[in-house]
């Protein structure tokens, strides 16, 4: 095995993906190749494209054009989207916790039904998952007893009970009453820092400064501009995306 | 309350005009009036039985037929749309008659009494079945199917564990309206002689010429009966919405 090899390769690669919702098209040719353990943050004007572009990455949408490879797989057909789903986990805006399930029963879920665990393992992952997002006393409540912020930590911990090897976030802390954003942003930081591969969909610039190793600027469809982190933010080559910056931290 | 003193008022009426009420006929205080009373209850059991029967069927076969109307595929979709709207257009009292006189004639098979009564009655339920599984599940957003492929559930799993559950604690109270109905609509079945409440209300009334007061006590034989559903529907409903609160 050559090592350099398979580090280089990119676990999501993304050629001239296009989609079209009828006639309107919400992706234009997108390039995007992301590096195993690698922290990518996406950024862009409501409409720009972002969801689209990460729900493609597990097939929630399907794209009508170009390549997507996700660990090894092309996404070409429901078996390999099967495939690929085991190794992708997403976290949604709204949370889309199951509401007529405990937190517990939320998590052991996909491991019982999917994985085959038995439900004691099951439940020991569970909980694991449960104290890394700080929140394993809540282990027997509903969802509609939690806050927003318990809830959001509730759903990564559901994601992460999968053991996928690529996390989505779409707009994790949009949701969320201001002073819940931080404990979110916490959990986040800290999977950052495990080696998770993550693309972010987020307008929390000073989250996409500490973690992200790329910044990725989409606008009306078209990815604009992408590079590291510092650079981009301190001297974005489109015009576009220093505006869209002066509005976020000004706003 | 206004129906109520309208019917208090027609049977002071009907009384006066008959010349004397005939309670005698179902008084549980003399021999004859207590066996008349029993012989009417007898038929209770096959009432309860056939809609239970009926109604467990109908909420199977209606889910099946709903499940293809929320399909992607039209192909599916006209099916259910058909089955709906044909089996919505009969009524069920002609289905009874179909299944139990018609059926034997091109398939060859003969259903007794009370199999051709749950048939039809299942069959004409189910329509209305489809329609509120196929409401009841609508009602529950994309983004519980979301998450459930986000974990991968199958489908199946992702009905089983993740949609229906959620449906069927919308479409409780709708469900209960179901069964009341199908209790009604189960007297119907009497045409064909099966021996329930109405046929056996029917057949004493033929005895005993005493119409008002033997169809009155059939009345609040189905109120009894329906009150119970209403109570049982009612606790059900608490007890699945209960772990909500
Ligand atoms: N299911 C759909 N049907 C039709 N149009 C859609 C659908 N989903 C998205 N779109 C359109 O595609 C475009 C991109 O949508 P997308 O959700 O990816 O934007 P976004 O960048 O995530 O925006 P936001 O910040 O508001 O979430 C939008 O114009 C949207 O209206
Ligand atoms: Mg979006």
């Amino acid at each position: 095995m050559t090592t350099s090899q398979t580090e280089t390769k990119p676990i999501i690669s993304m050629e001239n993906v296009s989609k079209h919702f009828g006639d309107f098209q919400a992706l234009k040719n997108v390039n995007l190749d992301v590096a195993l353990g690698e922290r990518v943050v996406v950024c862009g004007p409501s409409g720009s494209g972002k969801s689209t572009l990460i729900r493609c990455i597990n097939r929630l949408e399907r794209h009508d054009a170009g390549r997507i490879t996700v660990d090894g797989t092309e996404l070409t057909n429901d078996a390999a989207m099967e495939k690929v789903r085991g190794s992708v986990g997403m976290v949604f805006q709204q949370f889309n916790l199951f509401p007529h399930l405990t937190i517990l029963e939320n998590l052991c879920l996909g491991p019982r039904r999917v994985l085959g665990l038995s439900p004691k393992d099951a439940r020991d992952r569970a909980l694991t998952y449960l104290e890394r997002v700080q929140i394993r006393d809540q282990a027997d409540k509903y969802p509609r007893q939690l806050s927003g912020g318990q809830q959001q930590r509730v759903a990564i911990a559901r994601s992460l009970c999968m053991e996928p090897r690529i996390l989505l976030f779409d707009e994790p802390t949009s949701a969320l009453d201001p002073e819940m954003i931080a404990e979110v942003l916490e959990v986040m930081t800290e999977l950052a820092g495990s080696g998770m591969t993550m693309i972010v969909v987020t307008h929390e610039m000073g989250f996409a400064r500490r973690v992200a190793d790329r910044m990725v600027f989409m606008d009306q469809g078209e990815i604009v501009e992408v590079g590291p982190a510092e650079e981009v933010f301190s001297a974005p080559k489109s015009k576009r995306f220093a505006q869209f910056i002066n509005q976020i931290l000004n706003h | 309350m206004k129906n109520l003193l309208i019917l208090g008022t027609s049977l002071f009426l009907l009384s006066g005009c008959s010349g004397n009420w005939g309670w005698y006929v179902v008084d549980p205080t003399t021999p004859s009036g207590f066996n008349n009373l029993k012989f009417m209850a007898s038929g209770a059991i096959y009432t309860i039985q056939m809609s239970l029967t009926a109604i467990a069927i109908s909420v199977v076969v209606g889910l099946l037929v709903a499940l293809p109307g929320l399909s992607e595929k039209r192909g599916w979709r006209v099916f259910n749309r058909t089955y709906v709207e044909i089996v919505r257009a009969v009524p069920v009292l002609v289905l009874i008659l179909w299944v139990y006189y018609g059926l034997p004639a091109i398939t060859g098979i003969t259903l007794g009494v009370f199999w051709a009564g749950v048939f039809a009655l299942a069959l004409s339920d189910s329509a209305f079945q489809a329609e509120i599984f196929r409401a009841g599940i609508q009602s529950i957003g994309r983004g519980q199917y979301e998450a459930a492929q986000s974990i991968s559930l199958n489908y199946r799993d992702t009905m089983r564990y993740v949609i229906l559950p959620q449906a069927i604690r919308r479409i409780l109270p709708a469900l209960g309206n179901q069964f009341v109905y199908m209790l009604k609509m189960s007297s119907l079945v009497s045409v064909i002689g099966m021996q329930e409440l109405t046929r056996k209300a029917n057949e004493l009334v033929v005895a005993e010429y005493r119409p008002l007061e033997i169809y009155t006590i059939l009345v609040l034989e189905y109120l009894v009966l329906i009150l119970i559903v209403s109570a049982g529907v009612r606790w059900l409903e608490r007890r699945l919405m209960g772990d909500e609160v």
